[in-house]
């Protein structure tokens, strides 16, 4: 069995609106930070797993994600995959 | 009639079961059971309240968690015999997570927790959940959300027009929802989620009696 570390990576789709973003876009300028475009909150979601080769744990990342990590009418997902 | 029972379910954070409860025994006389979100026989219910609360701490996101409950993978069959579901705010974000109704609940625009009485259009009374034939079109409830942003995209809205599935709009959208929606029902009108509290609205002395007409229509065959 190999080990993966898999970091997974939540967004609001661009489309819908992103209070919390806002809110915290309009203290960076008030912090004095400049020339901010956008800001976005998303999660970060850190799995361990194991499986048979990154094909097999690719599966279930993707199957975690599309059924329980994201909301999809609402969430876009994507993951980066490190063997260990 | 008599020994029509609707069962409520109770999840680790739900804080409206015994709002529910009192407003179904005590002003309807409609006999409850508590149903534990571990089990899955729902064989002595006659139809659901997924009542208000944190479902598992609105961990991940509200209702995400509770999806995965054993009660909620019994309720597919329940849902397809043609009984009555009804989702009150975070049952309506159960609803979403688990597909039973379209779209999804996500953080209000001004990011408040909001507690207000509310001004409700009845749009539709498919299912008959709302009493639309009166004069009375516009009904008054209290909704208590940080999280009802109803949000769909636009060809699931379309279709939710086009279908009459839109049950409630609020007359002043509070959190952002797309076209104002405070409420939906499944196609076949045995589903209704939404993020007002009619279990709150069952006696005037505590604020009115507008959410009576949606828990009595729960013994609706």
């Amino acid at each position: 069995m190999d080990q993966f570390a898999v970091k997974v990576f939540v967004r609001l789709r661009p489309s819908v609106l992103d209070p919390a973003g806002e809110a915290t876009k309009s203290a960076s300028i008030k912090l004095g930070a400049e020339g901010i475009k956008s800001l976005r909150i998303g999660k970060m979601i850190e799995v361990k797993i194991e499986g048979n080769g990154e094909n097999e744990v690719r599966e279930k990342i993707d199957l975690l994600c599309d059924r329980l990590f994201a909301n999809t009418v609402i969430e876009d997902y994507e993951y980066s995959l490190e063997k260990l | 009639m008599d020994n029509f029972t609707v069962g409520i379910v109770v999840f680790p954070g739900s804080n409206c079961d015994r709002d529910v409860s009192w407003a179904l025994e005590g002003c309807l006389d409609i006999r409850t059971k508590y149903l534990w979100h571990e089990s899955s026989d729902l064989s002595d219910v006659d139809a659901i309240v997924l009542p208000g609360g944190f479902s598992y701490g609105d961990y991940l996101r509200c209702g995400a968690i509770a999806r995965f409950s054993p009660l909620i993978n019994a309720l597919d069959e329940f849902v397809k015999s043609g009984k009555r579901v009804l989702g009150i705010c975070n049952g309506f974000q159960i609803l979403t997570e688990s597909g039973f109704l379209p779209g999804a609940l996500t953080a209000n625009k001004n990011l408040n927790f909001i507690c207000d009485d509310v001004e409700l259009d009845i749009i539709s009374s498919k299912g008959g959940w709302f009493n639309n034939g009166g004069e009375k079109q516009i009904i008054k409830l209290p909704i208590a959300h940080g999280e009802g942003r109803y949000y769909c995209d636009s060809d699931t809205l379309k279709k939710l027009v086009d279908n009459e599935l839109i049950a409630l709009r609020y007359k002043n959208n509070p959190n952002g929802s797309s076209f104002d929606i405070a409420g939906i029902t499944n196609e076949k009108g045995n589903v209704l989620g939404l993020m007002p509290h009619p279990e709150r609205a069952c006696d005037e002395t505590i604020g009115g009696t507008d959410g009576l007409f949606t828990l009595k229509s729960l013994i609706l065959k």
